[in-house]
């Protein structure tokens, strides 16, 4: 689905990611796992178009992504998730997620002065998707609370909310557990499988290890800007390059 | 009765208490001051769509308000323009050079931003006092004409002066909580919320941030045009920043990214700095730590605090609040 080849960013003489090559395959649960300052998240960046390769390219789907922006890279279905989601506090969680399908609407200034029929499908599409998207994650029970008010674990459920609701093929999900409890954690696993069970494409980058041995289905090791390994959980175990880099000696019999 | 701030009842009484206003008082001074407001309400409801519900602080909007006054007083005293033509082009001019201003200074985010605009005002100034040959210079244009009467309607008295700012402020404020309850106004305020998550939503952000701007500096274009009309005489010191800074003060007074916020504080504060006015230079003494106090105490304006305390409420009881 996602191709990536040779991919490197350069900032000044450092380069945060060097030479990487990889797919993110189709249906299934793509993990990025590599020690802090990995360059992990600099690669979500470069997939979501924040920052534009120095070489290397993307192809989504067949096209070349690489000189895209943002916006256009979101509207061919690649929706993101950032390590901290900047929510409108005093708005509820609903009205913060009815923007999330706005890239799919075409009303612009005109049909907003003139109050046109367009706008006001288009705003009921909106607001509807938002609600679908609430149900998908669970918290249809907190749509009319303020954003500020909310859970940690609850503004992660919110922040996957808004990328559902940008209708996504592909969903980059940068540490979705981060900063969340063990309990909690399973249930965002949970979620993450029935995104995968809907037909969405999920990478993420994550550094709770139980978690990504247990959920993903290849696992791509970043360190030091370069891929170090990729495999199944199983390969990435045994790889003694990982064990070395990342998980230390001592996980090696986990 | 829930919910009345933002009924439709209360903006009818709003409109209401201004439409009985000159009963209330019989004075053309006072018809003046609450005139002066309006335009200056009209200006930061402006200033209010780029900064409160876009998260720029433009610090040129008193520039704009002065492109759009010098606007009608350049094509009617010099080419003899009727005030109507000219206040239209007054608006279009602002969203013109809007565009141009707008495509520089938003590729800067934040403070840049702001200091950005600053220095563009302040160019803004210098031209407008320098450039004799166009604008007069520091002399400024003086015998404006009046609005020419619509059909039986007249704008000599400042009675019909009055009603016609009134008007234009009600057609302001409309078109105003249109945007931004629109899909449209939800674009501005996700790219005020974080543009980084805005961008990966799909929002294009500087065709929205320029867009925001335009509109932004039409009101300011429109207020100057109405202000050149209202006042018959400008002078450069439209476009000083203390302008912008005024205008700031009643957004935060009142309650940045609300409608109802900046309006009211744009209509308050004017009366209090007159009845302070006896203090003289010394009002700032009063003025300054009320205003410091508001900040502290009241951080998102009188009537953002109380849509805030407002939708707390509403959430705890489960129910949908104002916006939804």
């Amino acid at each position: 689905m996602l191709k990536i080849d040779r991919l490197t960013k350069k900032f000044g003489g450092l380069a945060a990611v060097n030479g990487v090559s990889t797919t993110i395959e189709e249906g299934k649960i793509n993990a990025i796992i590599g020690p802090n300052g990995a360059g992990k998240t600099t690669f979500f960046n470069l997939i979501a178009a924040t920052h534009r390769p120095t070489s290397g390219t993307i192809t989504f789907g067949g096209r070349d992504v690489t000189a895209l922006r943002p916006d256009q890279v979101a509207r061919l279905g690649i929706a993101r998730t950032f390590q901290s989601t900047t929510l409108f506090d005093h708005a509820t969680v609903l009205d913060n997620l009815i923007v999330g399908h706005r890239l799919r609407t075409r009303a612009g200034l005109w049909d907003v002065l003139r109050g046109s029929s367009l706008l006001r499908e288009e705003e009921r599409v909106c607001r509807e998707k938002a609600r679908e998207a609430l149900d998908f994650v669970g918290l249809s029970h907190i749509a009319h609370r303020l954003a500020g008010d909310v859970t940690q674990e609850e503004r992660k459920r919110v922040a996957f909310a808004l990328a559902l609701a940008t209708d996504p093929r592909l969903m980059l999900l940068d540490e979705p557990a981060g900063g969340v409890n063990p309990e909690e954690t399973e249930g965002l696993a949970a979620l993450i499988r029935k995104i995968v069970r809907h037909g969405i494409t999920v990478a993420l980058i994550e550094h709770k290890m139980n978690m990504i041995m247990r959920l993903a289905d290849k696992i791509l090791v970043l360190s030091y800007g370069e891929k170090i390994a990729e495999g199944t959980p199983e390969q990435i175990r045994r790889d003694p390059a990982v064990i070395d880099a990342y998980l230390g000696s001592e996980h090696a019999e986990v | 009765m829930r919910r009345f701030i933002d009924s439709h009842a209360a903006w009818g009484l709003l409109l209401a208490a201004g439409l009985a206003f000159p009963w209330a008082t019989g004075n053309d001074y006072h018809l003046t001051v609450m005139s002066t407001a309006y335009i200056f309400a009209i200006a930061t409801l402006g200033l209010n769509l780029i900064t409160g519900y876009t998260g720029q602080l433009n610090l040129a909007h008193a520039g704009f308000m002065a492109v759009g006054a010098y606007t009608v007083g350049i094509l009617t005293v010099d080419h003899g323009w009727t005030f109507w033509g000219a206040l239209a082009l007054s608006g279009a001019v602002c969203v013109a050079l809007g565009w141009f201003i707008g495509i520089v200074s938003l590729r800067l985010k934040g403070h840049y931003f702001s200091i950005f605009t600053l220095c563009v005002g302040y160019i803004m100034f210098l031209v407008i006092e320098k450039w004799e040959s166009l604008t007069h210079g520091t002399v400024g244009i003086m015998g404006i004409p009046a609005p020419e009467p619509i059909g039986a309607l007249a704008f000599e008295s400042p009675l019909a002066l009055y009603y016609l700012m009134l008007a234009f402020l009600v057609l302001a404020v409309w078109v105003m909580r249109r945007i931004v309850k629109s899909l449209l106004g939800r674009t501005f305020i996700a790219i005020r919320n974080g543009d980084e998550l805005a961008e990966a939503l799909g929002i294009n952000l500087m065709r929205n941030k320029v867009l925001a701007f335009q509109l932004s500096v039409c009101y300011a274009g429109l207020a100057g045009g109405l202000y050149a009309g209202f006042v018959r005489f400008i002078g450069p010191g439209v476009a000083g920043v203390e302008h912008t800074f005024d205008m700031m003060i009643f957004m935060l007074v009142g309650g940045l990214g609300t409608v109802l916020g900046p309006l009211l504080g744009a209509l308050a504060m004017p009366w209090l700095t007159q009845s302070l006015q006896f203090l003289q230079e010394y009002r700032f003494i009063v003025f300054g730590p009320i205003l410091v106090a508001l900040v502290i105490f009241l951080p998102h304006g009188v009537v953002g605090s109380f849509l805030a305390w407002q939708a707390r409420r509403d959430a705890k009881e489960g129910k949908p609040h104002a916006q939804d």
